[in-house]
This record gives structure tokens, sequence and C-alpha cells, in this order.
């Protein structure tokens, strides 16, 4: 069986950061100037790469185990679940969801972080897993530290994890960035204040205690809005 | 009701251990790579090459760059396509690659793919791009057509819609070296030649 593909709503862009966001400063030389243009959705829209259970690896969904050599990786444990719907609340089941971060320390293995910070030789900080049947994921991972950059004097990055997630199509592909509640850093780092006010808090997870593992792991909730179809709302609620 | 759209945020520098760790030699499974070939693909096998140009027009070298496409028969292999697994050969052919420009000593992404054909009969072949960077906070849609589609390129839809001073931007020229067709296409991202990017 195929369903005729529904055109999505738009982006919304008074969500999403705009194009270009001078405190943040890679971003003047690498945005584009002109305005985008409007495209009608065909089928190279309305479809996207399909990534189920059998693209994950064993450990793929646990960083507290995909990177150890000799020992447990060093820093607070944490399990980080959440629901990915869409705008119209329908949970998106069977989606891949790819997670990176520095370790403890603030510490990327990437090979161009020159953060002084130590490398923790049983953590990598890359992973991935699946929504289940009702759009839920779940990884385990310890807390990523804060770390400065270059940006400006004493810029440091609140802590946070990348999260890469595709939707049903390439029209519903989401690169974003979840925070932690409570971080002093948030109010000053260009980054998460590049999305507009009414919206930021969308990347702040929420501490859960029901999502913490007695004697082994916090936890935090980070729920997703991907872009719906458009459509009107059958909701009363 | 939900409570919005979650907003984008950047890529950022250090994305390559995560979504394209094979091909930086990290150790962990790629989950897509520049090389969209598979054994059982029919079609013309073609290499797309090309940089990604900041406003000084200097090569970035962190960015990375998504393809999606058709087949050769002009089938997405996606369950929203009506011709999705009807009389299907290229079963294992996915239409998704991914690069990174931090390995090629000139920070060029190069994909190995093949030809697509036309989808939904209006559309000249093309390839769909995403791109992300440090420094985008939000990702940009651009399209790949083939200079030596001339005629489809002249009728379609979305090519008609743009600037017709700006339709070059999303041609891709055609070399050919060693017996391998290869389409070379450079994004600007700013300036004279700034990249058509859609508002998907």
């Amino acid at each position: 069986m195929t369903t005729p593909p529904k055109p999505y709503s738009p982006r919304d862009w008074s969500s999403h950061p705009p194009i270009i966001a001078p405190d943040y400063k890679s971003t003047p030389l690498r945005g584009a100037t002109k305005p985008l243009i409007p495209i009608r959705q065909s089928l190279s829209e309305l479809t996207g790469p399909v990534f189920g259970q059998d693209s994950l690896g064993e450990l793929d969904n646990d960083l507290t185990k995909n990177g150890r050599k000799d020992g447990e990786p060093l820093g607070e444990r944490i399990i980080v679940s959440g629901k990915v719907v869409d705008e119209l609340g329908r949970p998106q089941p069977n989606m891949l969801v790819e997670v990176w971060q520095a370790n403890a320390a603030g510490r990327y293995v990437h090979k161009v972080d020159q953060h002084n910070a130590p490398l923790d030789p049983n953590f990598f900080g890359g992973g991935r897993c699946v929504t289940d049947d009702q759009g839920v994921y779940r990884f385990y991972s310890v807390k990523p530290g804060a770390y400065p950059w270059g940006n400006h004097p004493n810029a440091w990055r609140p802590n946070h994890i990348h999260f890469s997630l595709f939707g049903p199509s390439i029209a519903t592909r989401l690169v974003t960035q979840m925070y932690f509640p409570g971080d002093p850093l948030l109010d000053l780092d260009p980054i998460f204040l590049s999305s507009p006010e009414k919206a930021r808090d969308r990347l702040i997870s929420e501490f859960d205690l029901s999502l913490t593992e007695e004697e082994f792991a916090l936890g935090y909730r980070f729920d997703i809005v991907l872009r719906g179809p458009w459509e009107t709302p059958m909701e009363t609620a | 009701m939900t409570k919005g759209q979650t907003p984008s945020q950047t890529v950022g520098p250090y994305f390559a251990y995560g979504l394209t760790p094979e091909q930086y030699g990290y150790p962990l499974a790629s989950i897509a790579s520049p090389d969209l070939r598979t054994p059982d693909v029919e079609g013309r096998q073609i290499r797309i090459e090309g940089r990604v140009l900041d406003g000084k027009g200097e090569a970035i070298d962190d960015a990375m760059i998504e393809i999606w496409q058709a087949d050769p028969q002009g089938r997405y292999a996606h369950p929203a396509d009506p011709s999705y697994n009807k009389g299907r050969g290229n079963i294992a052919f996915k239409g998704f690659g991914r690069c990174g420009t931090g390995t090629d000593p000139e920070n060029r992404f190069i994909f190995d793919s093949v030809k697509p054909g036309a989808v939904d009969d209006s559309q000249a072949p093309h390839i769909n791009v995403i791109v992300f960077m440090r420094g985008l906070l939000s990702h940009l849609y651009t399209r790949i057509y083939f200079a030596d589609e001339a005629d489809a390129n002249a009728k379609d839809p979305v090519l008609l819609s743009v600037p017709e001073d700006r339709r070059d931007t999303l041609v891709a020229a055609r070399e050919e070296s060693g017996g391998t067709v290869v389409y070379r296409f450079d994004i600007h991202m700013q300036g004279e030649n700034e990249t058509v990017f859609f508002d998907v």
C-alpha cells in the first residue's frame, strides 16, 4: 500500500534561528544573503531516507558502553529519552535519532578540538537510536561538560547534546541541540539565543525522576516536534 | 496541540565522529557514505564533486553535504513514492549519501552515484542537496541539475520558478576524466554567484 504524499506545513521561521545571526561570528560569511526561494513540494521533498532498527549497531544507543577500552567512562551517568511527534502531536515511530556530544570534561573526540581538558579513554560520544512504535527514543550517556570556544572573550558553550533527525521526508529534516535545565550559560550563549525567544524553551530538556534508574543514572526528557502535514488539525484539545 | 516546531541549531564543527565517522576514520559504523552505488544498481555511474565557498570565496573545510535522489528509473526508495516496489530493480539502492568536506585536500565533497531518472514526469533529473556547517543555524536546501539535460531543464517547473539569471547556479558542469563522468557543482554561500537555496 502506498499513500499519496501530503505537502508539509512550512518551516516555521518564527521558531527557527535566522540564517545570519551576527553574535554567532561564523554566520555572517557562511549564511545565504538572498531570500530563500519557495518550492512546490514534489516527491523529491516528500520522501527521504528510511532508517529503522536494522541501521543500529548493538551498542549504538549506549554511549556509556560504546567507547569503552578498559573501564567505565567518567562523569554523571544520564538517560535521555523523549517523544518525537509532528506538529499535530502524532508520534513518529521507527525514526532514526543520531546524537553526539563532548565528554564530562567538555572535550570532544574530534581531532580539531583543541580544548585542553582531557579525553576520556572510555568515552567516544557518538551514538544513535530509533524511536519505538509510540515515537519514543532513549539512550544512555554521561552528562557533557561545558567548553570554551573562541567566539568572544570568555565564551563557553552550555552543556549540550547534538541531535540529528530525518522524520518521514527530507522536508522534516532537523539538526538541533539539547540543553540542560538551570544552566547559567544559556543566557550568554549566542547559538542558543539565536532561536526566537518564544521557542527557546523547546531546546531545554527536563529533569525527570521517573526516567531515572535507581543507583545508576539520572533521567532527562527531551521531546522533539517535527513539521507536520499541511492540513487542518483535527484535534480539539 | 503541540508547542510548535523544535528550533534548528547549527551542526557545529565536530559533527564528523557522529555523522560521518567512517569517512573521517572514527570507530563507529556510518549509516550513510559518499558512495551510493550498490552492486545491483542499473544505470550510468557518475561522480559529483564540488566545494562549499564562504563569503570570501574560501573553501569551507567543515561543511556536511547530504544528497537524496531517485534511482535511474526515477523512483525514490520511500513508501510515499507510488512507484516504490513496483517492478523495482535496484532494490539495494537507498538514494541517500553523506559527505563532509574535511577529508579531501581541496575540501571537496565527492559522491559516487548513478544518474537519477526524471521524477514526476515534468521534472528534469536532479539531486536534492542539504547543506550543514558551523555558522549555519538552519540547514539549507538546494538542487543539482545536469548541464547535459538542457531540454529537460528548460521545462523543469522548479528551475522555471527561479529568476533566469540565477538558474545557472543549480546546473552542474559535465566533464569526463578517464572514462568517469564527473559533474562539478560548487556551492557559493554568498556573493555574485550565490547558489539558489529553497524554502522547502
